[in-house]
């Protein structure tokens, strides 16, 4: 019994790293690049539905929908003046560290807008706990939410991906962007629309990871958001199962880590079962093999 | 080459950015540090300059944030009451990331500026590197916030005006046995902070002498403290009746509302560093009714004293409640005058022959503040002051009686 | 001066770095030594030393090598804990300073280096950005275990835990000289400016003798083409390692100075965490990478700007991030590049020097 809740919260905070993961390696995938600032999105996500519910009293659901509007608008602006310049760049680490650049640059102006002092951040969803077992083993609403959310997100994309003629383009792009841009796709508008879909992810992930865990400083996406990017690695990055599946293993890891061997370790152990699953299988759980050619 | 070249050009654009920088910042830090003190004469005239440093950028920054605002505002009242013995104070925060190395960085930069009396450094791990660099300079330190014992160890010149930490853990357990508030205790702190852990370790020890016993410890890590369900279920599983929280009440608004959902209902009690939970912005206060926190503030204490400086507080920073890191540093700011006026000190004097008269006078003074009434010190540096029992009643700290 | 017109147009440009460094480090010394230096300045001429050491060691890496790695913090860390460790040990064993702190670098150095071979041995398997992701990982679990770790000495020796002062079971006597998050408080302040560039110095001659002797070439090569080098019979792994490993003992190097330079040492996310890997990072692209003087003076820059910023109060990282972003902009995006090279066309009609450098 035991086990069991210790298995079912760390499918709770799996499915956590599973829907921040989603954005991460929908951005990774196409655009080869790790945007270190993901994590500060889903922040500012939190940060703009804080605002609409807590000052503006709006609801919560319209309050998730301006955030995801305007999440996509600065995950499209990020793009175009940081990232969009350096595409063609002489190293691929030059992006990296504008993303780092950026990062900073959130942080410090939800700082300077917000202040230093947390917020309590009231929860978007409404749906009751579970109670299993006599109230043995208790599964909250946030979570039931988070995981069906996850699902639906992750259908979305798939089908988005591969049905619809953006959603090839897309495929076309990770694959090979020259090749794409001979075949008459517009590689960097193909970019921007994966950017302002992982924006617009990270808010609704800013949403659920704040309901969850219902306290909100300049500083809450960065952690998370490089778990889940470590979420991402583990389901093999680029693929959508994979962030899902990686997500929710890593939760799992964790808190049964934490619970069964040391719960001042369980980074290090989490990190060492992600150095393992790499060496024996170097491109994640669902990575592709990609050969390298001479 | 042509990389060379290239590199060059863009570092010599950086290096003017950074030279043009050093120009303004010359120019510029005096008028800075005036802001808000309308009163300051001329940079001629005399005056104490005060200088302060704590975490005012990354996670830690709420408490820096605190401490600087804090003494900053208690530096604007003295002055609109007149300065001290006659004398304007200046003011100067700085950042310091909570970084050792940064803060050594930042103390140096006000010692440039002139620096006499230093409140600081905020967190315990800086403000072992910061003493070091004040010790050496004969500089009198008083530290609002920085608890570990390392502090204050073998150094006659730091002063700290809050308990230290094996201080604060000593008194829990000894409350929670004397006053048989449980007979089960589950522990959960933050053993990547020397605070957490300095609590935490004195209080195993004495519990040892209590009568109730430790069955849970859970530990987390700056890097991992959002989900508690671990440590809460492995308290539950235990039958703790009682969680003790040595922690910072940002983490602590997590637990409780994960306890919530868990449906663990058990009496929560915490330390200092647990006031200000009321105070953290939209939170449900109903998920701390209950708690007992032994602290020496609590920003709705009736006190006159607090009362003053929390409603100064609001008024100066658009209405935010300072945490006791604020009140602390408020406290820090106004002993300082008592012993420059019961000293007889004038602004003329060296940072070191202040610091040797202050030394003097702080083992004598017996300080009233909001902190702590009739406090006073030892030449070691602790201060001696007794802590409050509060419970959270109606979304209120109230005094807590049995 | 015969043998200066001889000398390679690679090793007059590594004379001329050297020259360089010495130039500014005797400037940065006397004027520190009349008193004419800031505090605050004064107090950055150790750091500065060990931020650049770490650029040169992690370009060693990136730019050599051609492996990105997010983990050199990690290496720093090691570096650091193993050499305080020592010296606090040995405080009042060995009261010579300069005798405690050589043992202490060399120390510090070895471990460093052998953790490095031994992540490197798994990790150089891996390609790109799943090598770096890795590195990333290895830094994270060095800084958290360091962030745990329980030393304590007492008559019986040495004792260690993972769980808290308690466990370690110490006698009345006992001394505890790692004590978890609180790390190492007390390391004796051994390390000075002198010190400093003279380690500065021992790097770029270890990395530059290195890259142009004959395992540098290989090193290289295996960056151009791992394909082509495996064909010629260059040993993969073992030049990787090499260089993976001396990236590493430098790494240590830079962790020595930094812990003897403070009174205290933690492991924290703000000292040896990714982020700090990811800040080296920016001083070596920034810097260029593969190029050394750049590092050098990217780093020292880098260090500096943000306590040169102090004036702005509250925007001051903010305008750092913005810095940063503009910076980048500028030294890397292919428009940018074309707008400078349009501009300077237009400064220098006449072919000089520089232009012929160009070419």
């Amino acid at each position: 019994m035991q086990f069991l809740s210790y298995f079912i919260n760390g499918i709770s905070l799996g499915s956590i790293y599973a829907i921040i993961a989603l954005g991460y390696t929908m951005v990774y995938g196409i655009a080869k690049m790790l945007n270190f600032a993901h994590g500060d999105i889903i922040m500012v996500g939190g940060y703009i539905i804080y605002v609409a519910v807590a000052t503006l009293g709006l609801a919560p659901l319209p309050s998730i929908v301006i955030a995801v509007v305007l999440c996509t608008l600065l995950g499209i602006l990020v793009e175009k003046v940081a990232y969009k310049p350096l595409r063609n760049a002489g190293s691929s680490l030059a992006v990296l560290i504008t993303a780092i650049g950026v990062s900073y640059l959130l942080q410090n102006a939800a700082l300077l807008i917000f202040g230093s002092s947390t917020k309590a951040f009231t929860s978007v969803v409404t749906v009751p706990a579970i109670h299993l077992f006599d109230g043995q083993v208790v599964i909250s609403g946030e979570v039931v939410v988070t995981v069906i959310t996850c699902f639906i997100i992750m259908g979305a994309l798939v089908l988005f991906i591969n049905k619809t003629k953006a959603g090839q383009a897309m495929l076309a792009v990770s694959e090979d962007k020259g090749a794409a841009q001979l075949m008459g796709i517009n590689v960097n508008a193909t970019i921007s629309l994966t950017f302002a879909i992982g924006s617009g992810l990270a808010a609704i992930a800013g949403a659920l990871l704040c309901s969850a865990y219902p306290t909100l400083t300049p500083y809450t996406g960065s952690m998370p958001g490089i778990k889940a990017f470590v979420a991402a690695v583990f389901g093999g990055i680029g693929s959508v199962p994979g962030a899902l599946i990686g997500g929710i293993i890593l939760g799992i890891i964790e808190i049964l880590s934490k619970a069964y061997i040391s719960s001042k370790l369980s980074d290090a152990i989490v990190f060492g079962i992600l150095i393992v699953v790499l060496l024996v299988k170097p491109t994640g759980i669902l990575g592709k093999n990609i050969q390298e050619k001479v | 080459m042509k990389s060379v070249v290239k590199k060059v050009v863009s570092l010599a654009l950086v290096a003017g950015m950074a030279l043009s920088s050093v120009a303004c910042g010359n120019s510029n830090t005096a008028t800075t540090s005036n802001s808000g003190s309308a009163t300051n004469t001329t940079s001629d005239a005399l005056v104490w300059k005060i200088g302060s440093t704590g975490p005012l950028t990354g996670g830690a920054a709420v408490y820096g944030t605190n401490v600087v605002n804090s003494a900053k505002l208690a530096c604007d009242e003295i002055n609109a009451a007149g300065g001290i013995n006659g004398y304007q104070i200046e003011f100067n925060g700085q950042d310091d990331e909570a970084d050792a190395e940064k803060a050594v960085n930042a103390y140096n930069t006000l010692k440039d500026w002139g620096m006499q009396l230093f409140v600081g450094t905020t967190t315990s791990g800086a403000c072992v590197a910061t003493v070091a660099k004040t010790s050496a300079d004969n500089m009198f330190q008083v530290t609002p916030s920085a608890s570990s014992t390392d502090v204050v160890n073998g150094n006659t010149n730091v002063y700290q005006i809050c308990f230290t930490d094996p201080n604060q853990g000593i008194a829990s357990a000894q409350y929670i046995g004397e006053n048989a508030l449980a007979t089960k205790v589950a522990v959960i702190y933050d053993s990547s902070d020397v605070y957490s852990t300095g609590i935490y370790e004195k209080f195993a020890e004495e519990a040892a002498n209590q009568s109730f016993e430790i069955v849970s410890v859970g530990a987390f890590t700056a890097d991992n403290k959002t989900d508690f369900s671990v440590q809460l279920q492995d308290a539950k599983n235990n039958g703790a009746d009682l969680v003790f929280l040595p922690i910072y009440y940002n983490e602590a608004a997590l637990i409780l509302n994960q306890a919530k959902t868990l449906g663990y209902d058990v009496q929560f009690f915490g330390c200092d560093g647990l006031d200000g939970i009321l105070s953290v912005e939209n939170f449900d206060k109903s998920l701390a009714e209950g708690v007992l926190l032994l602290t020496p503030f609590v920003a709705t204490s009736t006190d006159e004293k607090t009362v003053a400086f929390v409603e100064a507080y609001k008024k100066a920073y658009n209405g935010e409640v300072p945490n006791q890191f604020g009140a602390d540093a408020y406290d820090a700011v106004y002993l300082l005058k008592a012993m420059i006026e019961s000293g007889n000190l004038t602004p003329d004097m060296s940072t070191s022959d202040i610091c040797e008269a202050l030394k003097k006078e702080i083992v004598k003074i017996s300080f009233d503040g909001v902190t702590g009434a009739a406090m006073t010190w030892v030449e070691s540096g602790e201060v001696s002051k007794s802590p409050k029992a509060m419970v959270i009643k109606n979304g209120e700290y109230v005094p807590f009686e049995k | 001066m015969k043998k200066l017109l001889k000398m390679s147009k690679t090793s007059k440009q590594n004379y001329i770095t050297y020259a360089m460094v010495l130039v500014v480090a005797l400037i940065a010394g006397v004027m520190d030594a009349t008193g004419n230096m800031s505090s605050l300045m004064s107090g950055l001429l150790v750091p500065v030393c060990a931020y650049v050491i770490l650029a040169v060691a992690l370009n060693l890496c990136v730019g050599i090598l051609g492996e990105l790695s997010i983990g050199h913090a990690g290496f720093m860390c090691v570096g650091a804990f193993v050499s305080a460790f020592f010296s606090k040990l040995m405080a009042s064993t060995i009261p010579v300073a300069w005798i405690r702190f050589t043992l202490a670098l060399i120390l510090g150095v070895g471990f460093s280096a052998l953790i490095g071979f031994l992540i490197g041995l798994p990790v150089l398997r891996l390609k790109g950005d799943y090598l770096a992701i890795v590195t990333l990982a290895f830094g994270e679990i060095i800084k958290n275990v360091a962030a745990v770790l329980y030393v304590g000495r007492d008559s019986k020796g040495l004792h260690f835990s993972l769980q808290d002062t308690m466990s370690l079971g110490l006698e009345k006597d006992g001394e505890v000289i790692i004590k978890g998050a609180q790390g190492i408080t007390g390391t004796p302040n051994d390390s000075n400016f002198v010190i400093g560039v003279i380690l500065v110095l021992v790097t770029l001659i270890i990395v530059n003798n290195l890259v142009n002797s004959r395992d540098g070439r290989a090193i290289m090569a295996i960056r151009d083409n791992l394909i082509a080098a495996e064909s010629v019979g260059i040993n993969i792994t073992k030049y990787k390692l090499i260089a993976f490993s001396i990236s590493a003992a430098l790494s240590g190097i830079a962790g020595v100075l930094y812990a003897h330079n403070l009174n205290t040492l933690m492991s924290t996310s703000k000292n040896f965490g990714y982020n700090m890997s990811i800040m080296i990072l920016v001083y070596v692209v920034l810097g260029g990478i593969g190029n050394i003087r750049g590092s050098v003076f990217a780093a020292a820059l880098l260090v500096i700007l943000p306590e040169l910023l102090r004036f702005l109060n509250d925007y001051r990282m903010l305008i750092y991030a913005v810095i940063l972003i503009v910076v980048m902009l500028f030294n890397w995006a292919p428009s940018a590049l074309a707008f400078r090279e349009k501009v300077k066309a237009k400064w220098k009609k006449t072919p000089d020097s520089t232009k012929k450098e160009v070419a």
